[in-house]
């Protein structure tokens, strides 16, 4: 068994394939959609957790990417850069997982990746901008 | 009272190597094992710390003349607008000045990504800044425009100058109402979805002096990470609030007004930043000593974030439109253990002001006391204090046009 956070980027050409269920039907796996949207350009972002027997998830992969997706690592979408942040602990509420967490007594932020969902609300509530991602408001990749 | 230094004593002290100086949050470890008596008795100095927004701040330029000459009508720097309602080639950068062509919030929440604030962290950083200015040509200041560049290092002179930091305690901003709202206290969630609070609390400056019996005019701080000192009381200074029995105040009391040379402050304590659906301001480090002149000036120094109380304020309806009253209170220490309790309901805390830079100022001041680098200084002058009995005031709302409007 296997299960791995992942984004995929859709080009403008494949958004409207019905991708998911493919991975359902072809490669017995389970789908948790974390996250889907569609920018003006008609490029397609999904974020989810998929879930299943390990050759079947390369395999899925391996379609996916032959259908001319992207697919690209969860961890790698938010970034926190650490020398900007002030620790001030701001962003803390506004994280709906904890991904961003307020250690007591050392009284300093720290980012855990795994628990990141890309909902991307700490990008505008941190003050000193110390939360990047990779893909620009447009959402396509910089 | 058996201890009775002067700053002068403490001074000879710091010069020998041998002051014994501790953070605010080292001395209250110190005094509850010791006792007051004691912890006064071997401790010259105790130093405080606090990293926070304060948007009342800003800083005077002089950039030196071009050729020709030019007095200066408008000023941008990187595209902030500056005052330069003064002479010829000086000018005020404020820390929530906006560009002209920011959106605001007309696309709201507002992102508010550059401004003011910024542009003097990228000045202290060293950064080349873009400067377009306008004049209206005079016959001894012919030039009528210039876009050009400069760094901090070629200009004349760059002063910090913030009217209002280092506040004495601070609100603590929920909100009552159905929608998330974005304030200068961070985005608050609908129906008390979470508190922001902003006071580096047991560190601060000010709740180490309640009564500014130790601050006054002209004491040497840490500011931005370089040396400034007290200019003046800041505005809206109230050392009326109430108070709780340590005389620390239970609502925003005193408050400082801070200058010092911009050119040697370090960028990562004056720090831009950006509130969405607010406004740019900045994020200053300040870090104030305080001679431990008697038993009195020990005990205030020991305070604990459990004995320093904030009052809960609503910036739904309550704050903005000055309606109703605060929704209680709530220690420091409640705000720090990342929840407290507000009419029954369990609401998460956050803070805006930086308790590990509050931490880390307080420490490099020991370190500069302790090394010899920094001595103490005498007050010009004392800040006013309670028995000054200051009333803060509201804006008249009138027509002045009108005979029976003036009072």
């Amino acid at each position: 068994m296997i299960k791995q956070k992942i984004v995929l980027r859709y080009p403008p050409h494949v958004v409207e394939q019905p991708t998911i269920y493919h991975l359902i039907k072809d490669f017995d796996l389970m789908v948790n959609i974390l996250r889907a949207d569609i920018n003006p350009k008609k490029e397609g972002r999904l974020m989810m957790e998929l879930s299943g027997e390990e050759l079947n998830y390369q395999r899925a992969l391996e379609w996916l990417r032959e259908q001319g997706l992207h697919v690209i690592g969860l961890e790698q979408q938010i970034i926190w850069r650490e020398e900007k942040c002030t620790h001030c602990g701001a962003c803390t509420v506004i994280c709906p997982t904890e991904a961003l967490a307020f250690n007591r007594p050392e009284m300093t932020v720290s980012f855990n990746e795994d628990k990141c969902i890309v909902c991307e609300l700490c990008l505008r509530a941190c003050p000193a901008r110390a939360m990047e991602t990779l893909v620009d408001n447009n959402n396509s990749v910089k | 009272m058996k201890v009775s230094r002067s700053i002068e004593e403490i001074n000879e002290k710091i010069k020998s190597g041998s002051a014994v100086v501790f953070t605010a949050e080292e001395i209250i470890d110190l005094v509850e094992e010791k006792g007051i008596d004691e912890a006064a008795a071997s401790v010259d100095v105790v130093t405080t710390g606090t990293f926070g927004p304060m948007c009342s701040s800003g800083v005077f330029l002089n950039v030196g003349h071009p050729s020709p000459r030019i007095k200066f009508n408008e000023v941008y720097l990187n595209d902030v607008p500056a005052y330069a309602g003064i002479a010829a080639v000086d000018f005020y950068l404020g820390a929530t000045a906006l560009p002209e062509k920011d959106p605001a919030n007309r696309v709201y929440p507002g992102e508010f990504v550059y401004g003011g604030g910024h542009v003097i962290e990228d000045l202290v950083a060293g950064k080349e800044i873009r400067m377009d200015a306008s004049a209206y040509g005079t016959d001894c200041y012919p030039l009528e425009a210039i876009n050009t560049g400069f760094k901090l290092a070629e200009v004349n002179e760059a002063i910090l100058y913030n009217p209002r930091n280092a506040y004495q305690n601070y609100n603590v901003a929920v909100n009552l109402g159905p929608k998330t709202i974005y304030t200068y206290m961070g985005i608050l969630k609908s129906n008390l979805g979470n508190a922001n609070y902003s006071s580096a609390g047991q560190l601060s400056p000010l709740f180490n002096d309640p009564l500014l019996e130790t601050i006054g005019i002209g004491t040497r701080i840490f500011l931005g990470g370089g040396t400034g000192y007290v200019a003046w009381h800041g505005t809206q200074h109230n050392p009326s609030a109430p108070r709780c029995e340590n005389s620390t105040p239970r609502a925003p009391g005193a408050t400082l007004a801070l200058t010092g040379d911009l050119k040697q402050m370090n960028a990562r304590w004056l720090r831009g930043l950006s509130f969405l659906g607010y406004g740019v301001t900045i994020q200053v480090g300040v870090g104030i000593p305080i001679p431990i002149l008697n038993e009195d000036i020990m005990k205030y120094c020991a305070v604990r974030d459990d004995e320093l109380m904030a009052p809960v304020v609503d910036y739904h309806r309550g704050y903005p439109y000055k309606e109703g009253e605060p929704l209680g209170e709530v220690s420091y220490a409640e705000l720090k253990s990342g929840q407290i309790t507000i009419r029954g309901q369990k609401v998460p805390t956050a803070s805006l002001s930086s308790y590990a830079g509050a931490r880390e100022i307080a420490a490099e001041l020991k370190e500069w006391i302790s090394s010899g680098r920094f001595t103490l200084t005498v007050p010009a002058k004392g800040i006013p204090s309670i028995e000054a009995g200051i009333q803060l005031n509201s804006l008249p709302q009138r027509n002045p046009e009108r005979e029976d409007d003036k009072k």
